[in-house]
């Protein structure tokens, strides 16, 4: 099985091209003029063009990560955007109105705070749950699963989460820790024990308190698919549908630590390894189920552990690579795009990354040297960023038009770039988002 | 050998640095020396690092070690007077941001280099931040953020201190996720500092 995912398949390309065309096409958009769906299709076609490599679209699209910039704007604050969805509808709204980038960002990350309170979720924080109703969530950086864990979580990964790891991380699931033993249950005998865990009490509460919070997230999604369906129907695109992880990060992030898995590379080096290899299929498949429940090509991978100065490029090369690398194999097979999101630095890394078939993957890069990427694996995917989140939140309007010109300049160069900032850009100056839009709209013509 | 355990710490030998650091302290050596061999260890992790040959990876293995022979030996540093601090200084993560690991790196390695460390955790007030300025007399202050909401709170510790009366008296440097010279402008720091290393030379350029 760890020969799966190496190289993409034969119709993978023509996958991609279905796919690109089917989001291209808009359909199922209610658009509210044909003006609106051909300023779509339009933006899309920027979007491909970037994309897929073999023509440089009309200009270089224009699309900054929105973070929850939207929220400072509007004057709204986390609490109210997490909890009353239609407060936050109106401040997405207002961005999108008022600045007019070439796509849609959802509000998917303003989570809903409820469905968290009803879970007793504590691998974070948030606005009223141990931060301040102005301060965005973060994480609560802890050891979650212990080293002598790795023979479990690898023998069994999903009994591992549902009944290990869910109770650890959510105060009010510690019932699922009675979860029966699977797959076992197949023979006529074994199923009335299999059933058994679900006359008790606490485990008929947990899988009450599961409902009311799904129900929760679902008023939550309905709101926030009514922005984006009004949103997209005047004519903007979204930019992204599906999400993934590099199992690297799923185990170094949320599972060890950073302390931990960084340690574990010296300690646990081959359990590390295989447990990577053991998250694949299903960071594969999140990211796959994620994207057509959201019709769309497009997969976010936010990238955390493997950047410049947390590790050499011999410890990237067998720890985090090969494994992030089929993760994006078995999505492009899937006829879908990865878009790898590189916070921080990658410049140690560009000549390693480059290894991916030509026209399938977007490298969004922070604080990346964009010229050497561009000479690097700038070859073989589409490039996005690196507009910088200091300069738009303490800069002048002059420097942001001058850091936007040397950008499209460089990373621009042929096409095959998606100018953006290098993370999200909450705390930006209005002032210094409009002048990166509007000037990199007009500067960024191919001619 | 000391010359055996700073090798075995600087090359993450695990085994092999604390059976030494053992075998020292059974053969009768001198525990300050064992204690001193650390920071030597460090220090060569420190050269690594900024030649490019170490990472992040190596700094928290390394640091990992060092704590592990310091527990063996602090049973037998029990009742000596502790050697003379280089100097105080003050670190924490800004209001509004929880973040540990970097802050907790440059902590770490300050202790080792011999300062007398106040480390005021995360999420730390401006008024937290004079007060134990004032309380430590310290004369350097270090101020962590990995988000962009770090940007107005190390501005608004930086006015509190200057409100206070004690600017002229401490030196300021920042570091962190998103910030930059640019952002050390913006909130009126000294210096930023690109990395845990940076911050501990400068520190030592500033006290000594």
């Amino acid at each position: 099985m760890k020969e799966r995912w190496l190289q993409p398949s034969p119709d993978a390309t023509q996958k991609l091209t279905q796919g690109l065309e089917g989001w291209r096409s808009g359909s199922g958009i209610d658009f509210e003029s044909p003006e609106a769906k051909a300023t779509y299709q339009e933006r899309v076609t920027l979007l491909k063009d970037a994309l897929e490599m073999m023509n440089p679209p009309p200009r270089v699209p224009v699309c900054p990560s929105a973070g929850h910039f939207p929220l400072e704007y509007a004057g709204v604050s986390w609490r109210e955007a997490m909890y009353d969805y239609a407060t936050l509808a109106r401040a997405w709204h207002k961005y999108y109105d008022d600045f007019g980038p070439d796509a849609y960002v959802g509000p998917g990350t303003i989570v809903p705070g409820r469905a968290l309170d009803g879970i007793g979720f504590n691998l974070y924080q948030w606005a009223g749950h141990g931060l301040a109703d102005d301060e965005g969530y973060q994480f609560v950086e802890r050891e979650y699963m212990k080293a002598e864990e790795y023979p479990d979580l690898i023998d069994d990964p999903t009994g591992f989460f549902l009944s290990v790891y869910f109770p650890r991380i959510c105060d009010e699931l510690q019932a699922l820790r009675h979860m029966p033993l699977l797959p076992p249950v197949h023979e006529i005998p074994m199923v009335a024990p299999a059933l058994l865990p679900f006359a008790r009490p606490d485990v008929k509460a947990a899988l009450e308190t599961l409902v009311r919070a799904g129900d929760e997230a679902d008023r939550w999604l309905g709101a926030i698919r009514g922005v984006g369906a009004s949103i997209m129907g005047r004519g903007l695109p979204s930019f992204a549908g599906g999400i993934s992880k590099a199992p690297f990060d799923l185990i170094g992030d949320s599972l060890r630590g950073t302390r931990g898995v960084m340690l574990d590379m010296f300690r646990h080096p081959d359990e590390l390894v295989e447990a990577c290899e053991r998250l694949v299929p299903s960071m594969v498949r999140y990211g796959v189920e994620s994207s057509r429940a959201a019709g769309h090509v497009v997969v976010f991978i936010p990238l955390h552990k493997g950047a410049d100065g947390f590790m050499s490029n011999a410890q990237f090369e067998r720890f985090y690579w090969p494994t992030l690398r089929k993760v994006a194999i078995g999505l492009i097979d899937a006829g879908l795009v990865p878009q790898l999101f590189a916070e921080g630095g990658y410049d140690q890394r560009l000549e390693i990354i480059s290894d991916l078939p030509k026209g399938t993957t977007l490298w969004w890069f922070d604080r990346t040297d964009m010229a050497r990427a561009k000479r690097t694996v700038g070859r073989v995917a589409c490039l996005s960023g690196n507009v910088p989140l200091d300069l738009l939140c303490t800069g002048t309007t002059d420097d942001v038009e001058q850091y936007c010109k040397t950008l499209i300049d460089t990373a621009g160069e042929g096409g095959g770039f998606i100018l953006s900032t290098g993370a999200g850009m909450q705390g930006s100056k209005p002032a210094n988002v409009r002048a990166m839009i509007d000037f990199s709209k007009a500067y960024g013509v191919y001619r | 050998m000391l010359d055996t355990l700073v090798q075995a710490i600087s090359d993450m030998k695990e085994e092999q640095a604390l059976a030494e650091a053992r075998a020292l302290l059974a053969a009768g050596e001198d525990p300050m020396r064992i204690v001193e061999s650390c920071s030597s260890a460090m220090e060569l992790v420190g050269r690594r690092f900024e030649a490019g040959e170490y990472f992040l990876a190596e700094l928290m293995m390394a640091g990992d070690l060092v704590r592990q022979v310091s527990d063996l030996v602090k049973p037998e540093l029990r009742g000596r007077a502790e050697a003379a601090k280089r100097g105080s200084i003050v670190i924490g993560t800004v209001k509004g941001d929880i973040h540990n690991i970097g802050k907790d790196i440059v902590a770490f390695l300050l202790d080792v280099n011999g300062f007398d460390v106040h480390d005021l955790g995360v999420d730390v007030a401006p008024a937290t931040f004079v007060e134990a300025i004032r309380e430590h007399e310290a004369g350097v202050l270090g101020l962590s953020g990995l988000l962009t909401v770090a940007f107005d709170s190390m501005k608004s510790t930086i006015r509190a201190i200057e409100d206070a009366g004690l600017r002229d008296r401490v030196r300021i440097m920042i570091g962190g996720g998103q910030t930059s010279d640019a952002v050390r402008q913006y909130a009126g720091a000294d210096a930023y500092c690109r990395d845990a290393f940076a911050g501990v030379s400068l520190a030592r350029e500033w006290v000594d």
